[in-house]
């Protein structure tokens, strides 16, 4: 209530109040109603998405018997900053059973920020990992002596059987691209790397849970946010059954040792995979943890291409088991009839001599009994010559394609595509396009590709279309994509081949008699009424390949069996003992060749073979 | 009319401003406690933590209050300029007497408790310039009439700036501008103190114009766009030619004009010419003020010309006199330097608390940044991220307009008085808490550079509560006895 000039100087001063307050006001407003950017950022700061881990599904046989499953394995981890003066560290390194020179090297690791990038004091790193319950169980006991120290839990796969490693594939650690193409994963996650655990990843490994951690300035974990509001449990992965039956991919596989060859077995029905052997393979088990690099590596070297599943990867001309699709094709195409008869001049025939010594002439029975290379040259000359060459060689050319698409029928020369099988090879069934490269449209004749009528040649096949084949004949006339999944998803993959059933009777009769007067005669057991067609592949690099396809019994097939073994000279004499003995086990379930068997698993036909 | 001295004191305190003090004292409490709250933690009375301690400076500081009101007003007149030597002493000594906290040498130790008398030296400054300039012979006339005024606030923000190292509380005694302002100084020394930061903020800030459209640097040029509307302003305002400030400011547009069109063959060094045209506007200046006799016109020019000068030293001080922790704070401040994890940090994180907290707020005890402790000082001189973070905008906002009220209510008593001394020494209050207000908000919202100084009444820490309730609760015994004082 003085009154002097100024007076009025008391509302500038109180305007300057008023537009400060309101100057921050808007900034306030611009802060917390516009900038939506500092939420995340706060989040970001302050909670910690943890990880949980699923455990893997289980993998199993099809009766039900364990084949894979997960081992716990253990994590040490330390927090630098919790170890106090008193930290004995010789005791620590006992516990562990390291010396004092390695724990300081994994120290000084630990606090290379150049090889540890989120290195931080307050923050758990891992000491020592993948050991197994053994390392740590002395630590265990004497964790409370050593502050900061915690034992983690993850898992690793283990086997119940050292047999099937191609098939059933590995867990490995997963790379940069997976991390790219797939977000669910991140650095230092594993995920199936071939085999089923890779077909098979997405229901394997399951749904990651998280648990949302408060964490404070310092890095430290202060418990759960808003009680675990957000946090999601884990779910863990959902098992496998598949279509192996292990007894038998055991068998095959010892059979196998010693030698470079693989096997396939079918249930014919339903194109289940009753085994799939490929040798030489490995022990499972050591492409686990901390060996699994150093192991892999060692496989990925060896000379003898173990990490390769020759079952369905290598490719071989199938020799004599293909005139069984001959045979049928020729029916179908009204070349030949069960009828008709060609003659044999033995090893002296042309264009191709015959291996074998029976009359002459053969019908088909007989020629595929007796395995007779002239009456399938006949026969395949008088398909592709049916319509006679034509002025460009274009009914020739017709014809040609006609037989090559009905053996694609039978799944050779391509992919299953609508399968679970990982890693396969398309084989080859020469085009058209193919010869006319080599020879000019005009200048390839029946006689330039006779050997195509005895599966010589451009011919190439994998012993899992082999074994396929098989069992196409076996069903007389269809066949469902090999698979390994044992639920009935994959029974609706049925491919019908266009051949007469009848046909069908007059080549299975062949392939029984095979078993009973011709070259598989020797092996074949007469109750369990097997049928099959041993091949020799002609192999210019070494000794010839041996080949056999069958299937057991002939009226009601239950197995089919492809057998390849590399470098063994005739069918009938290593591959055709192979397939009997696991139509044998498989049939009867148990195996009453012992002395067979015990010959034919301990003969090694190639010694850089290595056993596990 | 006279009230009996001690008796009615209850009936003449003014109880709207206790009211928002204990408000603000409460809900700073309850704040402190958020800030510190952690997960063991213990009653918010617990001495051993934060909260608790503060609960016991907060009864202190009441037991304080209630003995200021019982004081016979007159001693705070007569023990002024004692109390001011006392003070200086004290302040002197304290360096020798103090241990180092975080390179502040301002805290004497007192057993389990430290004091900070810097705290405590605003409210003695404030009774010492009330009563020199409340002096009955004493007017505001001249510059000379100032000098013992900034010598009483200049000496005391020295020996805390220099011997203490506690830059931000020596400044506050810039808060006494506004005191001086009221009393009849010159406003353009105000004018003079927010165009220095303007003219120093530009100049650091921009740098070179974008070569396409000539040479020169950005804010260079932009200060001397603003000094050349000042002398046209000034020239024209003085010599009332409305016509001819239209003829200025063409003349200027047409030369910029030219010199764009120019720029087109050859590059023109803008900073240059637009220095030329405020030169050559200073000059048209002297000589019509000196034809017309208008000395006024020529503190004008003087002080275009110093600004010239200044807003080229700018750069040389900034890059060559500041020290580097000092130029860092700026350049991140004005978003010239990104550094989230180093000077930025607590502004950063602040601005992350404060803007997490969005309209409603996470709710009390639920900010993830302040338990987590990613403010640092969250419960000193960061305590307004706790409110922001925990309350929202809407528990900021009405945190702010209380501190407004608080200050207009100050301003109201200081109008009220009859007494020169109380006056002054109220505006001293208001001036007070509306220079810590601004600084430790704005610094807290990321629009000032870190000054660490406290919010009143919030921040955590005796002595500044201790020293706030000392200044307010002498103010509301001199107003209570307002009706028994002279004019």
């Amino acid at each position: 209530m003085i009154s002097d000039s100024y007076y009025r100087r008391k509302y500038v001063i109180s305007g300057m109040a008023i537009v400060i307050v309101f100057v921050y006001i808007i900034r306030l407003f611009y802060l917390q109603v516009i900038d939506q950017s500092t939420k995340d950022q706060a989040d970001n700061n302050a909670l910690v998405k943890q990880t949980i881990y699923p455990s893997r599904g289980l993998i199993y046989d099809r009766n039900g018997e364990l084949l894979v499953f997960n081992q716990p394995i253990y994590e040490v981890t330390m927090v630098m900053r919790e170890m106090g003066p008193k930290w004995d560290t010789l005791a620590f390194c006992k516990c562990l059973q390291i010396n004092r020179e390695e724990f300081d090297e994994r120290i000084k690791e630990i606090k290379d920020r150049r090889k540890n990038r989120g290195y931080s004091r307050w923050t758990p790193q891992v000491f020592m990992s993948q050991l197994k319950k053994e390392d740590i169980a002395t630590l265990q006991e004497s964790l409370f002596l050593f502050n900061g120290v915690q034992i983690q839990k993850r898992t690793l796969r283990d086997y119940t059987y050292k047999a099937a490693a191609h098939v059933l594939g590995s867990v490995g650690e997963v790379n940069q691209k997976d991390i790219e193409r797939d977000d669910y994963y991140t650095r230092g996650d594993y995920s199936g790397r071939d085999g089923l655990e890779r077909t098979y990843e997405a229901q394997l490994r399951g749904e990651k849970g998280v648990e949302v951690l408060m964490r404070d300035s310092k890095g430290r974990m202060q418990g759960s946010y808003h009680e675990g509001e957000l946090d999601q449990p884990a779910r863990a992965g959902t098992d496998l059954y598949t279509t192996l039956d292990i007894r038998l991919q055991v068998l095959a596989e010892e059979l196998l040792s010693g030698k470079i060859g693989s096997v396939v077995a079918l249930e014919p029905q339903t194109g289940e995979i009753l085994a799939l052997a490929s040798s030489p393979t490995w022990n499972p088990k050591v492409l686990v943890g901390k060996e699994r690099s150093k192991n892999y590596n060692m496989l990925l070297n060896d000379p003898t291409k173990p990490l390769m599943n020759r079952a369905t990867q290598a490719m071989y001309p199938p020799g004599s088991t293909f005139k069984t699709l001959q045979a049928l094709i020729c029916l179908q195409q009204r070349a030949i009839t069960p009828n008709t008869l060609y003659p044999c001049s033995g090893p002296q025939s042309t264009p191709i001599k015959c291996t074998h010594h029976h009359g002459s002439p053969v019908a088909l029975d007989k020629a595929i009994e007796q395995s007779c290379n002239p009456y399938f040259w006949c026969a395949f000359r008088d398909l592709l010559q049916k319509d006679g060459y034509g002025d460009e060689n274009e009914a020739f050319r017709h014809r040609y394609e006609l037989w090559r698409n009905a053996v694609m029928e039978f799944g050779l020369g391509q992919r299953f595509t609508d399968t679970d099988l990982s890693e396969q090879s398309a084989g080859s069934i020469p085009s058209i396009a193919f010869f006319d490269k080599y020879y000019g449209k005009t200048g390839w004749k029946a006689i330039t590709i006779r050997s195509l009528s005895i599966g010589q040649g451009e011919i190439l096949a994998t012993p899992l279309q082999l074994a396929n084949q098989a069992a196409a004949i076996a069903n007389e006339g269809y066949y469902i994509t090999p698979h390994l999944n044992r639920n009935d998803s994959m029974r609706i993959h049925r491919h019908n081949i266009d051949i007469e059933e009848k046909h069908f009777a007059a080549v299975k009769e062949g392939m029984h008699m095979v078993m009973v007067n011709g070259t598989g005669r020797h092996y074949a057991i007469d109750s369990l009424n097997m049928a099959g067609k041993t091949g020799t592949a002609q192999n210019p690099h070494g000794k010839d390949h041996a080949i056999f396809i069958g299937f057991a019994p002939v009226d009601d097939p239950k197995i089919a069996v492809a057998v390849v073994v590399e470098n063994a000279g005739f069918g009938a004499t290593w591959a055709c003992p192979v397939a009997t003995m696991l139509m044998e086990q498989y049939l009867n379930g148990e195996l009453k060749r012992t002395g067979l068997k015990k010959k034919i698993s301990e003969s090694v036909l190639n010694e850089s073979v290595k056993k596990w | 009319m006279r009230a009996s001295r001690n008796g009615n004191i209850l009936q003449h305190v003014d109880w709207p401003t206790i009211g928002i003090f204990l408000a603000l004292v409460v809900f700073g409490w309850l704040n402190i406690y958020g800030a510190s709250y952690t997960f063991d933690q213990t009653s918010i009375f617990d001495f051993s933590n934060r909260a608790g301690k503060q609960f016991t400076w907060i009864l202190g500081s009441l037991f304080l209050g209630s003995v200021l009101l019982l004081i016979d007003y007159k001693t705070y007149d007569i023990l002024a300029y004692f109390a001011y030597g006392v003070m200086l002493l004290l302040l002197l000594a304290t360096p020798f007497l103090a241990h180092d906290i975080k390179g502040s040498m301002s805290w004497i130790s007192l057993g389990p408790v430290s004091l900070q008398p810097a705290e405590f030296a605003k409210c003695i400054v404030a009774l010492t310039i009330a009563k020199y300039m409340g002096q009955y012979d004493y007017k505001l006339r001249t510059w000379r009439d100032l000098i013992v005024p900034f010598a009483i606030i200049g000496v005391p923000a020295l020996i805390i700036m220099i011997l203490q190292r506690e830059t931000g509380s020596a400044l506050v005694f810039a808060a006494f501008l506004l005191v001086f302002y009221r009393q009849g100084m010159s406003g353009y020394v105000l004018w003079v103190g927010v165009a220095a930061v303007a003219l120093f903020i530009i100049s650091i800030r921009f740098g070179a114009i974008p070569l396409p459209l000539g040479s020169g640097s950005v804010g260079i040029l932009s200060c001397m766009l603003l000094l050349t509307a000042v002398e046209i302003y000034f020239i024209c305002k003085e010599h009332r030619m409305r016509w001819q400030a239209l003829i200025l400011t063409g003349s200027v547009v047409v030369i910029y004009g030219l010199c764009l069109i120019v720029n087109i063959w050859v590059r023109v060094p803008f900073d240059w010419i637009s220095m030329g045209i405020v030169i050559a506007l200073v000059l048209y200046n002297i000589v019509i003020s000196l034809y017309w006799r208008k000395y006024f016109l020529l503190i004008v020019a003087a002080f275009t010309l110093f600004c010239i000068g200044y807003t080229h030293a700018c750069d040389f001080v900034f890059q060559k006199v500041l020290q580097p922790h000092q130029r860092i704070r700026i350049e991140v401040l004005l978003g010239m330097k990104e550094d989230p994890a180093g000077a930025g940090y607590n502004v950063n994180q602040a601005r992350i608390a404060i803007g997490s907290g969005r309209f409603f707020g996470k709710g009390y005890l639920n900010g993830t940044q302040t338990k987590l402790q990613f403010v640092p000082e969250q419960d000193t001189d960061f305590i307004f991220c706790t409110v922001g973070e925990e309350w929202g905008f809407v528990g900021s906002v009405a945190v702010l307009l209380l501190y407004l009220a608080f200050i207009l209510r100050l301003i109201t008593i200081a109008e009220r008085q009859r007494s020169k001394f109380t006056l002054i020494y109220a505006y001293s209050v208001a001036g007070i808490f509306l220079f810590h207000l601004t600084i430790n908000v704005g610094m807290v919202l990321g629009l000032l550079p870190v000054i660490g100084i406290p919010l009143p009444f919030f921040s955590y820490g005796g002595s500044s509560l201790w020293g706030f309730t000392l200044l307010l609760f002498i103010l509301l015994r001199l107003d209570a006895a307002r009706m028994e004082q002279l004019n």
